[in-house]
């Protein structure tokens, strides 16, 4: 299976990133933005998708700080 | 005091690290890949951008093989003192409460650092006093130090702040100015501040980061060292 895990900066922790994207837009004139944030995005091809929770809580993202969202990803 | 200074590959303050702790002590490398720490009496995981900082910061170190012992090591009782990119894998190996996220003006921040000991009974400050002042520098883009709410108050009651960063000097947003702090069990301790940097007037600003080398000493050898 080809999968992407999308990881995130937690609600409510100071997301600097976003901060500076969301402060960026307007001066190229794209009004209305908000709730800007930053995160990562890991692809990967696995062979037993039900790992991939563990591989989450492990490795690809710090529960404490980021959330993660798996999705699979179409193939080809 | 035997130290044993953890080399991962992409450390740049190891170097740094022997020889500051060998000023108080013996000092010598633990390379990455061998889980056998040969004895040391306290490990010290140094500065720099171990496996280059990919994914997270500390976020692969903490599996390097060193790790699993340096992590049974403080289980044990032993002294382990992180240094910057060393406090965020000690952060991610579990060892010590909270993360570092990047600093909150998103910059590289070089500068000397005015710091402020709040538990001085720990054996990485013994030899300071509390409330003490020590200009110590820092260097990073990642060292805003971040727990939860209910985890700092715990943290605060029990001792676990060990060092501030003095008021209207927090270099980075860490919440409550939190500079370094310490484990429950009290035996490991990381700090954004770089005191293997500042152990000669001429070169580091001061020599106040060799009261943590030498409160390491005074813990493992029962005496006051340099």
């Amino acid at each position: 299976m080809r999968a992407r895990v999308l990881i995130r900066p937690k609600a409510g922790i100071l997301d600097p990133q976003g901060i500076a994207v969301e402060r960026a837009l307007p001066a190229l004139g794209f009004t209305g933005v908000s709730n800007v944030h930053v995160g990562r995005l890991v692809e990967l091809d696995v062979e037993d998708p039900s790992e991939l929770d563990a591989m989450c809580r492990r490795l690809l993202s710090n529960p404490l700080i980021e959330d993660y969202e798996i999705l699979e990803a179409r193939s080809g | 005091m035997r130290a044993g200074v953890v080399r991962f590959p992409g450390s740049c303050d190891d170097v740094d690290a022997v020889l500051a702790a060998g000023m108080v002590g013996e000092a010598t490398l633990l390379w990455h890949a061998d889980p056998d720490l040969h004895g040391v009496d306290a490990v010290i995981v140094p500065g720099g951008f171990s496996y280059g900082d990919y994914l997270r910061v500390g976020a692969i170190a903490r599996f390097a093989p060193v790790m699993e012992s340096v992590i049974a090591f403080a289980r044990d009782g032993g002294l382990v003192l992180g240094i910057c990119n060393g406090f965020q894998v000690l952060c991610e190996a579990g060892l010590l409460p909270g993360a570092l996220l990047p600093n909150d003006h998103l910059r590289f921040r070089c500068a000397q650092a005015e710091l402020e000991v709040v538990n001085a009974d720990t054996p990485f400050t013994r030899t300071c006093e509390p409330g003490q002042r020590l200009s110590i520098p820092v260097k990073h883009t990642t060292g805003r130090y971040y727990a939860p709410a209910d985890e700092l108050e715990r943290m605060e009651a029990d001792g676990q702040v060990v060092l501030r960063y003095a008021p209207g000097a927090n270099p980075n947003g860490s919440l409550r100015d939190i500079a370094g702090v310490g484990s429950a069990e009290g035996n490991v301790f990381g700090l954004m501040p770089h005191p293997e940097h500042a152990v000669d007037a001429l070169t580091g600003g001061s020599a106040d980061g060799l009261r943590i080398f030498a409160s390491m000493a005074e813990a493992v050898d029962g005496r006051v060292a340099a």
